[in-house]
């Protein structure tokens, strides 16, 4: 699960997430360090790349559909300026290392782990939140299937399962249970919520094909 | 004396019916708002320094480096020069920043000598435990000693449940912000709204009423959050300091290690029958460890009340102190003796239903639920089809099992106090300094008020999770659901009942003879003669109508304790990589009586998946030369996830028996036998015992290998 890695929403030039995380923060490593390390070097290295930081620096994110232009240091996550800059707190910090998902959210059309995409990197993509699902003030049916099912308690992993299902069904909208056990494997729940999630998955799937979606 | 007695099964609209959960919509949208999400104006983050040995003196702190840092705005020393550290993790200086990463970068900057002490933080081995080991308690039930002289059978095992943590995927932690001088705001992830504001007040030299505790949703408790602890404190320490609110939130690695461990227990146990499966006597040796003051022996055999002898070892342990942890000591309890039951059951190549049945007078004084709930799980699950005799024979890998288990909860409501307000306008409010973990507390107080008025559920806007309401008790024991429906049902009635004084003449009817049904208050024999609601409401002028109503705990009559459960397990074992995949699972569960059947529904399937989780899983792992803990996070400290959860089959007992008992809470019952029924199952697929849980595949396969290797 791998999910925030792929190869797709990786830049193509400027600040690439392998160059950025191999240089750190204001600092310029040269390439034969980078070589050393077993990795291909990247591409045109030297010329390319704007190093950031460590100050803060000027970013804009566009959440939502709406653009944020916000002020954060280079190693500040996408979760972070989410929740700390922007007041979207429907993404939670829970493992904040990519393993349980609470901190899910669809940017460039794919679910992300927040917690392990740089605000930097997360500039120039449509980033989808929990908040974004229900903005004409009716609840998606992912939502309403959601309640139905009982598929929250506590409700601390919920924003991060309904935007999993919402990239879920996005890519597969007539998925197996087998489908749905596999892409709602990044994230966890403490409290037990899975059999209520997957009856509201597949009822959402079901109103979504009715036509009833207002995402 | 108005009658606050629940309403009879017939009269009914919503009690016992499925109800979603009132702040279920809140939650699904993401803005329900939990403590981590709260901010202030000009709020400091705050960081802990904290020790990295299991057992140390602190000789030496300085923090002139950290203090110039930028945008450090306060240092506390925790613990100082002198101090004695008892378990790795443990709080030696508080740091509060402009940022997250700034006072982490002055937390790093912090330099502390120590002076390293002998630890153990492991207690698997007793033998090795040394002067760590408590001189043991011992008890005596019966007379064990003439069981095993008549005994024709002895069966012998080691069983174990080590320590585990919470896990609560809102890690401990809260956001202080001084008021005035001696005024201190606290919203704080809690269980505990109306408690644990003394845990700020007495160490901050403060009244208890001069703290004002906020919470509206909790992401996980499970009986970790019940207090204010030292960070929470010394955040606010570092808020007085700095004259700016703090929040001080742990990090994941910081709450696996210090905010939550489920003491272990481990046991040697004896049992006595005849060949015919009679239980005779019971012996079990066992010993545990919750962390520094050791662990309380469990209780040992669990629901079964056999002659038996009980010594027990509490080890002292170098490892985070131990908390509550769903349903204390039970899962443990219930672990070792249904796995020796079932050991014995198969020594004598007896279905161990049948082997429960048989002795099923032993389960007193609910013998005959116990029963009634062994049969129906049996036949929700086909067990006697499916049963097989130890040691599934059929060709290839991949090996069946059936096992099961039985457990026992108290759960009888807590004292709890609800001032319900009926106002002018037809709008009706509750007030509880209560708090939802998310097992539906906001759901039930709402139906419980909605029945008793003959309003909808959307008629009644629930208030909790604030101090400044009335108080009601902590969620701990299962005890909510009936304190807070108890208290909301008397508000209810006493309410209704002032309403019906201010109504009663414009309907020309005597106040005693008025019912509240269906939106409308009515004379009772003569529905033609009514009010809406809304135009009832209306003569009360500009006065809203207020009640407070009850629960005093221990006698109260609308509440009680004492219920029973089975859970049955169906696996598959793979004997060549030693992964259990469960295929189902069955409950069976009494609960007196139902407030809101699809939450109930939830408690149990939600508990079933925890246990599957603590089954399979959840180990805290120890260094033995380190002293800490090597996996604190979530990639190694492994939690279910939606691919390991089986079907679940849920059947709760109902009808009048059980509404006359009243409300029972149901919060950890369920969450009690899973470790059992599926180990026995994984015993039953593959023919050998795993002592100890987690049911991990290395586990397995070393027992198929002590065995003799692969049958």
């Amino acid at each position: 699960m791998a999910r925030s890695r792929d190869p797709e929403t990786k830049p193509k030039k400027g600040l690439s997430r392998r160059a950025f995380l191999s240089r750190g923060a204001g600092l310029a490593i040269t390439a034969p360090i980078v070589t050393g390390t077993g990795l291909p070097a990247p591409q045109g290295a030297a010329a390319d790349v704007k190093i950031l930081g460590p100050e803060k620096v000027p970013i804009t994110l566009r959440v939502n559909g709406k653009s944020h232009t916000l002020s954060v240091e280079p190693r500040v996550t996408l979760l972070d300026a989410l929740r700390v800059n922007l007041d979207y707190t429907g993404a939670k910090k829970v493992c904040d290392r990519a393993v349980c998902g609470s901190c899910t959210v669809i940017m460039g059309g794919k679910a992300v782990y927040a917690c392990s995409v740089l605000a930097v990197e997360a500039q120039g993509k449509d980033i989808v939140t929990v908040e974004g699902l229900s903005t004409t003030g009716k609840l998606h049916p992912i939502q309403q299937a959601f309640i139905e099912h009982d598929a929250s308690q506590c409700g601390f992993c919920t924003s991060g399962f309904v935007v999993a299902c919402k990239a879920l069904l996005d890519k597969n909208p007539n998925p197996t249970m087998k489908q749905i056990e596999e892409g709602l494997a990044g994230n966890l729940c403490r409290c037990g919520t899975y059999t209520g999630i997957r009856q509201a998955v597949l009822t959402a799937a079901k109103t979504m094909k009715g036509g009833q979606t207002n995402a | 004396m108005p009658d606050y007695k629940w309403p009879e099964g017939t009269k009914r609209s919503l009690m016992g019916k499925h109800i979603s959960r009132i702040d279920a919509p809140e939650k699904v949208t993401g803005k329900a708002k939990y403590t981590h999400d709260r901010k202030l104006p000009d709020m400091l983050y705050g960081r802990i320094v904290r020790c990295p040995y299991a057992h140390a003196k602190v000789v030496s702190i300085d923090t002139s480096v950290a203090e110039k840092m930028p945008g450090v705005k306060a240092v506390s020393i925790v613990q100082g020069p002198g101090k004695e550290i008892f378990w790795a993790g443990d709080e030696v200086v508080a740091i509060a920043a402009t940022s997250e990463a700034l006072a982490c970068d002055a937390a790093r900057a912090v330099k502390v000598e120590y002076e390293q002490l002998p630890h153990l933080v492991n207690e698997e081995d007793l033998s090795r435990a040394g002067d760590r080991a408590q001189k043991p308690e011992e008890r005596t039930d019966g007379d064990p000693d003439k069981g095993f002289k008549e005994a024709e059978v002895v069966s012998e095992g080691l069983y174990g449940a080590p320590v585990i943590t919470h896990c609560t995927l809102e890690t401990h932690g809260s956001l202080t912000s001084w008021e005035a001088e001696d005024k201190l705001l606290a919203y704080i992830s809690t269980q505990a709204i109306s408690d644990v504001g003394a845990g700020f007040a007495q160490p901050l030299k403060l009244p208890a009423a001069n703290v004002h505790v906020v919470q509206d949703h909790v992401g996980g408790a499970f009986g970790s959050k019940f207090a204010a602890d030292r960070w929470d404190v010394e955040g606010a320490v570092l808020a007085k300091k700095a004259g700016k609110p703090v929040r001080m939130v742990l990090e994941r690695d910081e709450e696996q290690v210090v905010a939550g461990a489920r003491p272990s227990t481990f046991a040697k146990v004896k049992v006595a029958a005849r060949k015919d499966g009679t239980l005779l006597a019971w012996e079990t040796l066992s010993w545990g460890t919750g962390g520094l003051t050791g662990g309380g022996a469990s209780p040992v055999p669990y629901v079964w009340r056999i002659p038996n002898r009980l010594k027990h070892y509490s080890v002292e342990t170098n490892i985070g102190p131990a908390r509550a942890w769903r349903a204390p000591n039970h899962p443990q309890a219930c672990y070792i003796t249904m796995c020796a039951l079932d050991d014995l059951a198969a020594m004598i190549k007896m279905d161990p239903l049948d082997l429960f049945l048989k002795n099923i007078e032993m389960t007193a004084p609910r013998a005959d639920l116990y029963k009634e709930e062994l049969l129906k799980a049996a036949e929700m699950m086909d067990w006697k089809k499916k049963w097989h005799q130890r040691g599934d024979t059929s060709p290839g890998h991949l090996k069946k099992g059936m096992g099961l288990s039985i457990h026992t909860w108290g759960g009888r409501g807590h004292v709890s106090e609800n001032r319900l307000t009926i106002y002018p306008d037809g709008s009706v409010s509750c007030e509880l300094g209560s708090q939802d973990l998310g097992t539906g507390t906001r759901t039930v107080i709402a139906i419980v008020a909605a029945e008793t008025l003959g309003l909808p559920v959307e008629g009644i806007t629930v208030k909790i999770g604030d101090s400044k309401y009335p108080k009601s008790g902590g969620s701990g024991g299962s005890t909510t659901v009936g304190g807070v429906s108890a208290s909301t049902r008397r508000a209810s009635v006493d309410a209704l009942s002032l309403l019906f004084q201010k109504v009663a003449p414009a309907l020309g009817a005597d106040p005693a003879n008025l019912e509240a049904v269906g939106g409308k208050i009515q004379v009772k024999g003569d529905p033609g003669k009514s009010l809406t609601w809304k135009q009832a409401c209306a003569k009360l002028g500009v006065t809203p109508v207020v009640a407070t109503g009850k629960c005093i705990g221990g006698r109260d009559e609308l509440t009680n304790q004492g219920v029973g459960g089975v859970q049955m397990a169906e696996v598959t074992v793979d004997i060549e990589t030693g992964v259990v995949k469960i295929d189902k699972m069955v409950a069976v569960q009494d609960m007196g009586l139902v407030i809101d059947m699809t939450t109930a529904e939830s408690q149990i399937t939600g508990a079933i998946t925890m246990g599957i989780s603590y089954t399979l899983f959840e180990h805290k792992i120890m260094d033995e030369h380190l002293g800490r803990m090597v996996n604190p996070n979530m990639e190694f400290y492994k939690l279910a996830g939606i691919g390991d959860i089986p079907p679940i089959d849920v059947y709760i007992v109902t009808g009048k028996k059980q509404d006359d008992r009243g409300v029972i809470g149901l919060g950890e019952p369920p969450v009690i036998s899973p470790g059992a029924a599926i180990a026995n199952a994984v015993t039953n697929a593959t023919g050998v015992r795993v002592p100890s849980l987690p049911l991990t595949p290395d586990r397995i396969l070393a027992a198929l290998e002590k065995k003799g290797g692969l049958s």
